[in-house]
C-alpha cells in the first residue's frame, strides 16, 4: 500500500514562503491569486496490506514525526500501490 | 575546588560544537566533553550544551530527526531534575521540536538565511544564564540561521509572556523594539526563551561567538560566566 501524507501550515499561520511564491506569481501576472500556501508531501510504501494497520501506523508517524502541530496541519490517504 | 564539568552534545551534523566548548573551557573555566548523540546518561554534568549546527542536516524540520537521538531521552530526564540546559541556534530548534520549551520556528520570514550581528535586550538577569547582566540591558550578539522565526500561538504566547520566560528579545541599538530591528519575524521580537522553572534557556543569537574582542564584540561573554557563578 502506498500513504500520501499532505503537510500545510496551519490556518492563522504566517506562511513565508506561501507568501513569497504569492508575490512572485504576482509578479509574473498571475493576478488571479487569492492566496498562496506551501506545504509538504510526503510518500511512504507500506508494507502490509491491511488498510486499518496502515492507517493507524501513519496516524502515529504523523503524529510522531512528519509533523509539528504546532505550525502544521496535515491529511492522508491511503492506496493501493 | 573542583571545576564545574559541561557536556557538549554532538549531533551528526553539529558545528558549533568546538566554539562552544572553546568558550566554556576558556571563558568560564570548567572542565568540558563533548557527548556523542547516542549517550544514554548525562548524570556527571552540571550544564549540558545543545550548540548549533545543521542536526541531521536539518532534513524534514529542523532539529525534528535529532530530538529522536538517545541523548535526548537523557537531555530530558537531566532537565527534568533541574540540570541546567542551553540551547544555541540549532540547540533552540532541536529543544522547541522535544517539547522541552514551548513554540516552534518557522522559515525567516525574509526566505533568507541571515548571517550577522543584531542587538537583543536582557528582559531578565534573574536566570542562572544571565546573573551577570543588567535588565535591560542592549548585547550586540550574531546570528546566523535560517528558521529563526520564532512563533507560538496566541495562547501559548500569553502564558510566556505573563510566566517571565522570554529572556532575550530583538532590538534596535537603543533597545526598542521595531519591526525593523527584527531579523527574522519572530512573534513579540523573540529571541531567547527560558523554561518555567528557568533552568533551560534556548536563543537563536550565538554567544559563543561573541566572547572575544577578536571576534568584534565580548556581549556573550557574560552569558558563561553567569553560569560559572549560579554552578558555584
Amino acid at each position: 500500500m502506498i500513504a500520501r501524507v499532505f503537510i500545510k501550515p496551519k490556518k492563522g499561520v504566517l506562511d513565508p514562503q506561501g507568501k513569497a511564491v504569492h508575490s512572485a506569481l504576482g509578479k509574473l501576472g498571475f493576478n488571479q491569486v487569492r492566496d498562496v500556501r506551501v506545504g509538504k508531501y510526503v510518500e511512504i510504501r507500506l508494507d502490509t496490506g491491511d488498510r486499518d494497520a496502515a492507517r493507524s501506523g501513519v496516524q502515529k508517524m504523523c503524529d510522531t514525526l512528519l509533523v509539528n502541530k504546532v505550525i502544521e496541519d496535515f491529511t492522508f490517504d491511503i492506496a493501493d500501490d | 575546588m573542583t571545576r564545574a564539568r559541561a557536556g557538549v552534545i554532538v549531533f551528526p551534523g553539529t558545528n558549533c560544537d568546538r566554539d562552544t566548548y572553546h568558550v566554556v573551557e576558556s571563558t568560564a573555566g570548567m572542565e568540558v566533553d563533548y557527548l556523542w548523540y547516542e549517550r544514554k546518561t548525562l548524570r556527571d554534568y552540571q550544564i549540558v550544551l545543545v550548540p548549533g549546527g545543521f542536526s541531521y542536516g536539518d532534513y524534514l524540520r529542523a532539529g525534528a530527526l535529532a530530538r529522536f537521538s538517545p541523548v535526548m531521552e537523557a537531555l530530558r530526564e537531566y532537565a527534568d531534575r533541574g540540570g541546567l540546559v542551553l540551547g544555541i541556534c540549532n540547540g533552540f530548534q532541536v529543544l522547541l521540536e522535544a517539547s522541552m520549551l514551548p513554540g516552534a520556528m518557522q522559515k525567516n520570514k525574509t526566505l533568507r538565511f541571515i548571517c550577522r550581528e543584531i542587538h537583543v535586550r536582557v528582559e531578565r538577569s534573574d536566570t542562572p544564564f544571565t546573573l551577570l547582566y543588567r535588565k535591560g540591558e542592549v548585547l550586540s550578539i550574531p546570528i546566523a540561521h535560517a528558521e529563526g522565526n520564532y512563533y507560538a500561538s496566541d495562547e501559548t504566547l500569553r502564558h510566556i509572556e505573563d510566566n517571565g520566560q522570554v529572556v532575550f528579545r530583538y532590538v534596535d541599538e537603543k533597545g526598542g523594539v521595531t519591526a525593523a530591528a527584527n531579523p527574522n519575524g519572530s512573534v513579540n521580537s523573540i529571541a531567547g526563551l527560558c523554561s518555567a522553572g528557568r533552568n533551560i534557556l534556548a536563543m537563536m543569537p550565538h554567544p559563543e561567538r561573541a566572547a572575544d574582542r577578536l571576534l568584534g564584540s565580548e556581549d556573550g561573554t557574560r552569558l558563561f560566566l553567569s553560569i560559572k557563578k549560579a554552578l558555584r
